[in-house]
């Protein structure tokens, strides 16, 4: 009897607690999900009026073109490029921040240093590789002047290398800062334990680093992933049109007013995001975080 | 008790000394490789963004790209006074206010999640996964969702409404989680002390976490500040009629190919270092008033 009561108190609490956030998610996440879901299955007459009609057309529609399997296989190019170097980039910055800069205020400083670029716009950081990359850019003007090439490299800007090279420049940070944050929390003692006991540079890597810091890879992974995935204007900017990815895609369908066709492939993509997500949340319980 | 009395020097001392410094004496080698590494991903962070900020600088002759033609203002008041540049003036003091107010509500909202989320409660799995839903989402998608879902509403899209929440459920999920890291740190047992000594719930959360998690807050700020101030894919489809700054720079990008835009970009990092440097400090601030009242 006890115990059911303060259960039901907990949860009444928790729920309390909770409640502006879900005031607010309800109205501007499940809803405007269950739009598009329902948008997906309408019909369009072609000028961006939907008719309620249910429908799997659109599904059909997007499941049939073999544009579908490229915009996946081009997303999912991206999306692993990224993940690959900004995992590397972010592990080895947190790393150097948290285990080797000894003074702390310092080890803020640094940390803050990386995330200030981070407070312009996304475009202005993305058009900044412009002067760098460009036909006529710094690195073709060095390489020439080198005599390393004869031609400027034009694969440097508006190529599938330029869209990398942008996410790498944009979502690093997102990396970093959990990282940084579940890397903090390691014990010193510990590692100077292992030294102790032996442990050669690699297994305290291995064995301890490295599971410690498992919470923060996978939120790091979250982060960069979702956004790539969900990227349009880097694609689109980046690669001079000469990619697209699903989004980008999406982006185009909406422009000509073909809502139901956009729908339905935003509805697999989310889908598709979905079963990754709870992928990576299987593997690494967030959650127990806070509530062991 | 006691021996929680007993553990406390051990786990009070990591929270004012914060020793991240592992060790003393000689620095291994990885330290030099980390370090060079370090300076490259600062270099090819800040490299092309300085770059911009030197080529805003230009005369009216000015380019893209390197070389540097002249030095003037230029630029900055063709920014500000020409009209094909659009309404910079405009847009970026609704993305500084709409920024202010969702940094406000992701600090306070997350905080409260935060809270909630500490103890199992029945259904908090359904709350937790919309809101990792709402961060996965295509921000696209979301706005266009929002977009029409206003628009079956009846309702008017502006910078305020609709698109003030739409960034709402970006920068949230962001701040709770960031709040679930910050709070894994925190120590119940400062809590459950706090209740001993006979504090109501409003207490132990006004006179000890909000102290004790406060650089925790300034961090979920920063976020909340940088999500809503970059803002781009789930305000194209809701701010309605008024843009937003990233929305404008978006539209100078499609037909500005002038020095203009590095200008603009020059603007907003002014903007972004101001802020960063009163977040930096108050932070500071807040662990030298720590320092002085445990020595005191």
């Amino acid at each position: 009897m006890q115990s059911s009561q303060t259960l039901s108190r907990a949860n009444l609490a928790g729920w309390l607690y909770v409640s502006p956030l879900v005031l607010v998610l309800v109205p501007f996440f499940v809803a405007p999900i269950l739009v598009v879901l329902a948008a997906s299955f309408f019909a369009t007459d072609g000028f961006g009026g939907l008719t309620p009609d249910f429908t799997l057309a659109s599904y059909i529609d997007v499941l049939h073109s073999a544009l579908t399997l490229k915009l996946y296989l081009a997303t999912i190019k991206f999306t692993v490029l990224t993940w690959i170097f900004t995992l590397i980039i972010g592990f080895f910055v947190a790393y150097f921040l948290v285990f080797h800069v000894r003074n702390q205020l310092l080890a803020i400083g640094l940390f803050l240093l990386c995330t200030v670029p981070f407070w312009t716009s996304n475009i202005i950081r993305m058009i900044s590789w412009i002067p760098l990359l460009g036909k006529e850019g710094l690195i073709n003007q060095a390489l020439l002047a080198l005599g390393m090439i004869r031609q400027p490299l034009e694969v440097l800007l508006f190529s599938d290398l330029a869209v990398v090279i942008a996410y790498v420049h944009q979502l690093t940070i997102f990396m970093i800062v959990p990282i940084f944050n579940s890397m903090a929390r390691i014990d010193k003692k510990l590692i100077e334990a292992a030294i102790d006991a032996g442990a050669s540079r690699f297994d305290i890597m291995r064995l301890i680093v490295v599971p410690m810091s498992k919470s923060g890879i996978a939120l790091g992974t979250i982060f960069v992933v979702s956004i790539v995935m969900g990227d349009f204007f880097v694609v689109k900017v980046m690669s001079g049109g000469g990619s697209a990815s699903v989004v980008s895609a999406f982006y185009e369908d909406v422009g000509v007013l073909q809502y139901p066709t956009a729908a339905a492939s935003a509805v697999l993509l989310t889908l598709a995001l979905v079963a990754i997500v709870s992928l990576i949340l299987r593997t690494v319980d967030i959650r127990q975080e806070i509530t062991r | 008790m006691s021996a929680v009395l007993a553990d406390m020097p051990e786990t009070v001392a990591p929270a004012t000394t914060k020793a991240i410094a592992p060790s003393r004496g000689q620095r291994p080698w990885t330290f030099y490789v980390l370090a060079t590494l370090f300076a490259f991903y600062v270099l090819a962070l800040y490299g092309p963004m300085f770059c911009i900020y030197i080529l805003s600088f230009q005369d009216i002759r000015g380019g893209l790209v390197f070389p540097m033609k002249g030095t003037s203002l230029h630029w900055f008041v063709d920014l500000f006074t020409q009209v094909r540049t659009g309404d910079v003036k405009g847009s970026f003091d609704r993305s500084i206010k709409l920024a202010i107010i969702v940094t406000a509500i992701t600090v306070v909202v997350s905080f409260l999640a935060g809270l909630g989320f500490r103890r199992r409660f029945r259904g908090d799995t359904v709350v937790f996964y919309m809101m990792i839903g709402s961060l996965v989402a295509p921000g696209l998608v979301l706005g266009l969702g929002t977009g029409l879902l206003f628009q079956a509403l009846g309702l008017n899209a502006s910078w305020y409404t609709s698109a003030l929440g739409a960034q709402l459920s970006w920068t949230l999920p962001f701040g709770v989680l960031v709040m679930f890291a910050v709070m894994s740190r925190f120590n119940q047992v400062w809590e459950e002390a706090a209740y001993d000594l006979g504090a109501s719930r409003w207490q132990s959360i006004r006179l000890v976490m909000i102290p004790v998690l406060a650089p925790g807050l300034v961090a979920v700020a920063l976020f909340g500040f940088t999500l809503s101030y970059d803002e781009f894919a789930r305000s194209l489809q809701t701010a309605g009629s008024l843009n937003t700054l990233p929305l404008e720079i978006w539209s100078m990008t499609l037909n500005v190919t002038s020095p203009s835009l590095y200008a603009l970009g020059t603007v907003t990092t002014i903007v972004s270092f101001i802020v960063i440097g009163a977040s930096l400090g108050s932070i500071v601030l807040i662990q030298k008033k720590r320092g002085s009242s445990t020595k005191g």
